[in-house]
């Protein structure tokens, strides 16, 4: 581990700072100008601003249900890492969103995630979207992620040949 | 244009398919969604992998697309849940799906959608969801 850079699995650092960095490290969490707003063992919120670019449907100003797949996936990740005591990577298994009701137009949407269960190869996460309190709630997701997923791979280990 | 080159024209202009750079081809009545990597949708720089919420968006959108055209539609219908099973890490490359309408029933309709990027047959993602049919909407108002 010491010859790898500094990233957001560093341990040691206050909790809501090491999430933050891990959405800083995230280009795509960026570019939806996702924020981590709380966090506690195994819980995290957060919000994604509501802004045109992210519009899925023209005619009524609504969010897309991308916007919130991958608003909820990297939630989720972040609370199954907030569930750590010595956090490490995970990688998405897979996930089942429901969809409620239309996301409110030109509304930020907020997101709680809640890591149920750490196991040592799993984690199970459940979250839910919603634009004011989580009891109307957009969307509800269950998630399943690998727990420490880039052990054996290394650093740009995707941008090297097959496999 | 007839209907269906419609419905492929009308994504490139939902901004967030803007968003994600995702483009339509459209052969006969089957779509292929083609995604072009862009440093914006990494979801893990280390490795570098693509974001799988955006992976995902991508089966959505093709799943939604593919079913407007089956239903002969220009409205999109509306999701009403989706399960997305990741397979491999998405590449630093560009990705393409493809849907399979599997059944459209009186109000629901299955749909099942497939990603992958250098070979066809090694899918990075899956899709499987609902779907509420575009009559049905129409008459819920």
């Amino acid at each position: 581990m010491s010859d790898e850079p500094k990233t957001y699995a560093s341990p040691g650092d206050d909790p809501l700072q090491r999430v933050r960095a891990m959405i800083q490290f995230t280009p795509q969490a960026q570019a939806l100008r996702m924020e981590v707003t709380k966090i506690e063992p195994a819980r995290v919120w957060g919000l994604v601003p509501y802004r045109e670019e992210l519009i899925g449907d023209p005619e009524t100003g609504v969010i897309a249900g991308g916007v919130i797949t991958t608003f909820l996936d990297t939630l989720c990740g972040t609370a199954a890492v907030a569930a750590m005591e010595h956090p490490t990577t995970v990688a998405t298994i897979d996930l089942r969103i429901d969809y409620m009701r239309p996301a409110t137009p030109k509304r930020d949407v907020l997101a709680e995630a809640h890591c149920y269960k750490l196991g040592r190869s799993v984690a199970f996460v459940r979250a839910v979207a919603y634009d004011e309190t989580p009891d109307n709630p957009i969307a509800h997701v269950a998630a399943a992620f690998m727990v420490n997923s880039s052990s054996g791979r290394k650093f740009g280990a995707n941008l090297r040949g097959k496999k | 244009m007839n209907p269906q080159q419609r419905v492929a024209a009308a994504i490139e202009r939902i901004p967030y398919a803007r968003f994600l750079g995702i483009r339509a081809e459209l052969k006969g009545d089957e779509l292929t969604l083609v995604m072009p990597f862009s440093q914006h949708l990494v979801g893990n720089p280390l490795l570098p992998a693509l974001h799988g919420g955006v992976v995902g968006a991508l089966l959505e959108v093709t799943a939604l697309t593919q079913l407007a055209i089956a239903s002969k539609s220009e409205r999109f219908p509306k999701t009403v849940d989706i399960g997305i099973d990741y397979l491999r890490s998405g590449k630093p490359v560009d990705t393409f799906a493809r849907a399979k309408v599997v059944k459209i029933g009186r109000r629901i309709a299955n749909v099942q959608a497939e990603a992958w990027q250098g070979e066809r047959t090694q899918p990075i993602a899956t899709l499987h969801g609902h779907f509420m049919t575009p009559e049905t909407e129409e008459q819920a108002g």
